[in-house]
């Protein structure tokens, strides 16, 4: 049993704000954010949740192809920003869909999570019990940063992605490497809540929305240490050389960092797919909204045979790469 | 090679500059025109090449300046 993806979809918030407008809100500038980041635009959410981004990038998923959200068999959603810590993200899909009353969780994994998600969703289609499964990655970062910290507001997006997989003979991934840290868990963390409890002495500390914070020499380094060798592990892993995949699609943090990965591999920089330009770092979504834009331009085809890795990297310290023929 | 050269061939790779614009008293950000991504980077190969750890950035200005903090660790290994 295996599974393939039969579509790649996306949403993002219609409110795209250039680094000007950034300029406006805080002491930052376009040049400084662009030679440091590549990031040019990113949407920011005025109202929607991370719910609502992911149910119209479901929708938009389900319409390619064809299928009605009936027939899913279960939906994973893969944030750092749900709307609740309960209902998860997934159940709210499940009903804004239409889909049945089907098997439907949240994984937590920043950046890496939707990576994640789609290891587990294989894993599950691969028990041959499901016809269909969606798997999404989705986030409002609008509601986890800091906007008086300028080092990090001027980094993130909102956006929702996502791919839906149909049972098949073939497995989808040919490879993969999946890893976390915990040991490095300072170097970035979000939304901490403390306990809060009649035990517990008050010492004046706000309980709970702990905005986002990041270590950015820490991250440089794990990224730069870490990425290049669990790509390497995964496409030895399945026999091939680096040169052999046709793309990679990691995670949309910072196009310098995609430099740097794709240096110490000594591959050139065009294998290594980027849109961070428009939608900064979005975080779980970034990699289905590359592999949908992708999709959309013509860059990549379902059905084509073509081969590439995907791979996630953030908070947790999570890291994980996936091999896939489309 | 001295510290010094194996440094210079670092910042000169990581830069993409030349070895004649790399000297002992360069600073990075003026003259290199090297960003804290860049420093990060070149921080990063100096520790995986001496086998060090250089746990701030702060106070490195200079090409000297990381020399000397490289020979000061090195000495006390």
């Amino acid at each position: 049993m295996g599974a393939k993806i039969i579509a790649a979809g996306k949403y993002v918030p219609d409110q795209s704000i250039s680094n000007d407008q950034l300029a406006e809100w805080m002491d930052t500038s376009d040049e400084w954010i662009r030679s440091r980041t590549g990031i040019e635009y990113r949407n920011i959410s005025t109202d929607e949740n991370t719910s609502d981004l992911c149910i119209q990038a479901a929708l938009s998923i389900l319409n390619k192809a064809a299928v009605a959200p009936e027939k899913l068999g279960f939906i994973i959603v893969a944030t750092m920003t749900p709307d609740y810590h309960s209902p998860s993200v997934a159940a709210l899909v499940q009903h804004g869909v239409g889909a049945g009353p089907v098997m439907a969780f949240d994984i937590s994994a920043a950046c890496s999570g939707f990576v994640y998600a789609l290891s587990v969703g294989e894993k599950l289609m691969d028990s041959g019990q499901y016809e269909y499964g969606l798997v999404l990655g989705g986030e409002t970062m609008s509601k986890a940063v800091d906007w008086e910290d300028r080092s990090t507001a001027v980094l993130f997006g909102d956006g929702a992605g996502g791919v839906l997989l149909q049972k098949t003979d073939t497995s989808l991934s040919l490879a993969e490497d999946l890893h976390a840290d915990g040991g490095q868990s300072d170097a970035l963390t979000s939304g901490f809540t403390q306990v809060d409890n009649p035990l517990k002495p008050a010492d004046g500390s706000d309980p709970a929305n702990q905005a986002l914070t990041m270590d950015g020499r820490g991250i440089f380094n794990f990224v730069s240490r870490t990425v290049p060798n669990s790509l390497r592990a995964t496409v030895e892993g399945a026999g091939m050389q680096l040169e052999e995949v046709d793309h990679y699609l990691l995670h949309q943090a910072n196009q310098r960092l995609l430099k740097v990965v794709a240096k110490k591999l000594s591959l050139p920089i065009s294998k290594f797919a980027t849109n961070i330009r428009y939608y900064g770092n979005t975080s779980a979504a970034s990699i289905p909204i590359l592999l949908a834009d992708m999709l959309e331009a013509k860059e990549l085809e379902l059905g084509s045979g073509k081969k590439i890795v995907i791979s996630g990297f953030g908070g947790g310290l999570t890291w994980g790469s996936m091999l896939i023929q489309l | 090679m001295t510290t010094f050269e194996q440094i210079q061939e670092i910042i000169v790779d990581q830069l993409d500059k030349e070895q004649e614009e790399v000297q002992r008293d360069t600073n990075f950000r003026e003259e290199l025109e090297a960003d804290s991504l860049d420093l990060f980077q070149i921080i990063n190969d100096i520790e995986d090449e001496f086998d060090i750890k250089i746990e701030s950035e702060e106070g490195l200005n200079t090409v000297g300046d990381i020399v000397d903090l490289v020979e000061k660790q090195l000495a006390e290994k």
